[in-house]
């Protein structure tokens, strides 16, 4: 028999249905706006006419000057390089520590622990971190480019190597590694698989959407990041290794008022609706690889989290 | 006759009233010799399991340990050309920072620190909390899903892009351009005088108004994705729980308060301690996209420690931004840990 809704369930039940509907819509409003301003009037876009659809006349002319700009797909294939093979090298090391780590018989594993966990709690900070980084291309471009200056060397693998790491990805790693049943391990190795083996052909298998979140982790906050690339190329001086982010930035700061202190001598395109128009195109597609592949791994992603869990 | 308690490693031998070592103990003597030798033995059984750690400590040693290293700026004295030439300076740079000339700039920025993890604290939490109570309660499957889709998404916008999609919406006229579209709205609700006088500024650049949008921001990118954790905890919540309490009487009010709210309590702690662990390392990122120097109108409010140690570039003001910021860090530490021990006290959980 199904049960008659007290008032107050209904009650309920509306503002959480009016509050989640205002929320989500709230959450992809942003990114409405940019597609809108993309192809709208660029008088439109200086006037802030743009609401939420296309305002004025449309145009497409934003659209192929991104589409033409050999700088932003330059930035967009550093972008895509760092991305992929970023993501591979971080997963490579995370999973093999990872499995290490989950296995009760290796030596000093409360203290591999606690060196991989005390970097969650403390950071040496942005200047040491920076100091070092500096220091690290000094050392890269004494073996490969021999100078000690760090400019002779492709920062794109100082950003690859050095950067997006993250601890709390190998712990989920690690625990996901140690809910594969002991069983398996053992009767694989009865039937002599080496260790390499049992990683690969047992226990990734068994944790594929771990191993799925992470790389998704791993990939996301590589495709986002900004402030490390920045700093390291910008010191250098190296700007045709600048990801995508650093670009856009970039582009927005000189010829648009967003970031403040416009000045229209300096601008590379002198319409500021024009140019604003045409940053927001670049927002667009900047984002069109992550709104692509962010359908398939939600679902992936969910599941991930809950699984890894916190525990010790 | 007096004999001596010692089972536990000695025989004694009653017929003629001599000790001779255990058995047992002969077999822990061997072992502890032995120790070492297991010890590399299995070491070297399990060789291939400890050169799979080395990828990625060695990676930890080089880009997580050895910044740790470069604090060692921060007991040296800044007006050298080499840092070998370095004299040490004791605790020197932390006196400037603390109370001397460079207190006026680490105090407020510091404060800053503070009051945005908070109020970020304060604001964002209860949030995802709130949307993962409320989507339990939508039963469709199908509706559920679209709506989640929308609210995670944002996390995996970056920084760049949320930072000039909130500068657009909160726009002044600069350049000749309109003020933004949310900014309008505002200007249109609100009779506010400060909000009308400053909204040509763009009311991102203003002190008054930066730490509400960078907060507002934040909940945006962030409390969708945060839900995930909170909405697991409550669907795992038994039915039978909330027949059990229908029966008993209780409005959806009472069944808040004495069914999910103590069902989630644990995973609320934890998260709880997450946060404040992170308490003192706000985004440097997103502050730094914001207000990247001293010109900008929001500097007074958006400077954290972090960027205030990011501007200060040449060596000798260098060594007071280690100093500043490393204190900013240990404070944060002791937070986490602090909060960590609190929590495995009062209710079993505990993060590490």
């Amino acid at each position: 028999m199904k049960r008659k809704m007290e008032v107050s369930e209904l009650i309920f039940k509306i503002i959480a249905y009016f509050f989640l509907i205002v929320f989500a819509a709230m959450c992809i409003y942003p990114l409405i706006f940019a597609l809108s301003s993309m192809f709208s009037d660029w008088d439109a876009v200086k006037e802030s006419k743009v609401v939420l659809w296309p305002a004025g006349k449309l145009q497409l002319d934003s659209f192929k000057y991104v589409f033409n700009s050999s700088r932003f797909w330059v930035s967009y294939s550093n972008t895509l390089f760092v991305t992929f093979i970023g993501t591979i090298w971080c997963l490579i090391y995370s999973i093999l520590g990872a499995y290490a780590l989950s296995k009760k018989r290796i030596m000093g594993r409360h203290g591999w622990n606690f060196f991989l966990v005390f970097t969650m709690w403390f950071s040496a900070g942005v200047v040491p971190q920076f100091l070092n980084y500096q220091s690290t291309g000094k050392v890269m471009s004494t073996i490969f480019a021999g100078s000690t200056n760090m400019a002779d060397i492709d920062l794109k693998w100082l950003i690859v190597i050095a950067m997006g790491m993250n601890a709390t990805n190998i712990v989920l790693l690690r625990n996901s590694f140690e809910g594969v049943p002991s069983e398996i391990e053992e009767a694989a190795r009865i039937d002599g698989a080496t260790e390499l083996q049992i990683l690969t052909k047992v226990y990734i298998p068994m944790s594929k959407a771990t191993i799925a979140t992470v790389a998704l982790f791993f990939g996301i906050s590589r495709w986002n990041g900004y402030f490390w690339a920045y700093k390291v190329t910008g010191a250098a001086g190296q700007s045709y290794s600048w990801p995508v982010q650093v670009y856009m930035r970039d582009f927005i700061q000189l010829n648009t008022s967003l970031t403040g202190n416009y000045n229209q001598d300096l601008a590379d395109i002198p319409n500021i609706g024009e140019a604003t128009s045409i940053a927001y195109a670049m927002v667009v597609f900047a984002m069109v690889p992550i709104l692509v592949i962010y359908p398939f791994i939600q679902k992936y992603f969910a599941k991930g989290v809950n699984m890894g869990g916190v525990k010790e | 006759m007096f004999k001596l308690k010692c089972d536990d490693f000695l025989d004694y031998d009653e017929a003629t009233g001599t000790y001779s070592m255990s058995a047992e103990q002969q077999v822990r003597d061997e072992t502890e010799r032995n120790k070492w030798k297991t010890t590399g033995f299995t070491l070297l059984k399990d060789w291939r399991l400890y050169l799979m750690l080395v990828p990625m400590i060695l990676v930890y040693v080089l880009w997580k340990y050895l910044p740790m290293y470069e604090l060692t700026a921060a007991f040296r004295y800044g007006d050298f050309p080499t840092s070998s030439d370095r004299p040490w300076a004791g605790i020197n740079n932390f006196q400037t920072v603390f109370v001397g000339d460079q207190a006026v700039y680490f105090w407020p920025a510091f404060r800053n620190t503070f009051i945005t993890a908070f109020y970020g604290l304060l604001f964002g939490f209860p949030m995802p909390i709130i949307l993962a109570l409320f989507f339990n309660e939508v039963k469709s499957n199908i509706a559920r899903s679209i709506m989640q889709v929308c609210v995670y998404l944002p996390k995996f916008i970056s920084t760049v892009i949320v930072t000039s999609l909130a500068m657009a919406l909160f726009a002044g006229s600069e350049g000749g351009t309109s003020v933004g579209v949310i900014s309008r709205l505002l200007g249109k609700i609100s009779s506010s005088q400060t909000l009308h006088d400053k909204l040509n500024d763009g009311l991102i650049y203003t002190t008054e108004y930066f730490r509400s949008i960078y907060i507002i921001t934040d909940i945006w990118e962030h409390a969708g994705y945060d839900s995930i954790v909170f909405f697991a905890a409550v669907i795992a919540v038994s039915p039978t729980s909330y027949e059990a309490a229908q029966i008993d009487g209780a409005g959806k009010m009472a069944q808040m308060r004495y069914v999910v709210i103590p069902s989630i309590l644990s995973t609320v702690i934890i998260m709880l301690i997450m946060k404040i662990g992170g308490l003192l390392s706000v985004g440097y990122e997103k502050l730094y996209l914001l207000c990247p120097g001293s010109t900008y109108g929001n500097y007074a409010v958006a400077t954290v420690v972090s960027t205030w140690a990011n501007n200060l570039s040449d060596p000798i003001n260098q060594a007071y931004g280690i100093a500043g910021e490393m204190t900013n860090n240990l404070i944060g530490m002791i937070l986490v840990i602090g909060a960590n021990t609190i929590a495995r006290k009062a209710s079993d959980v505990s993060l590490y």
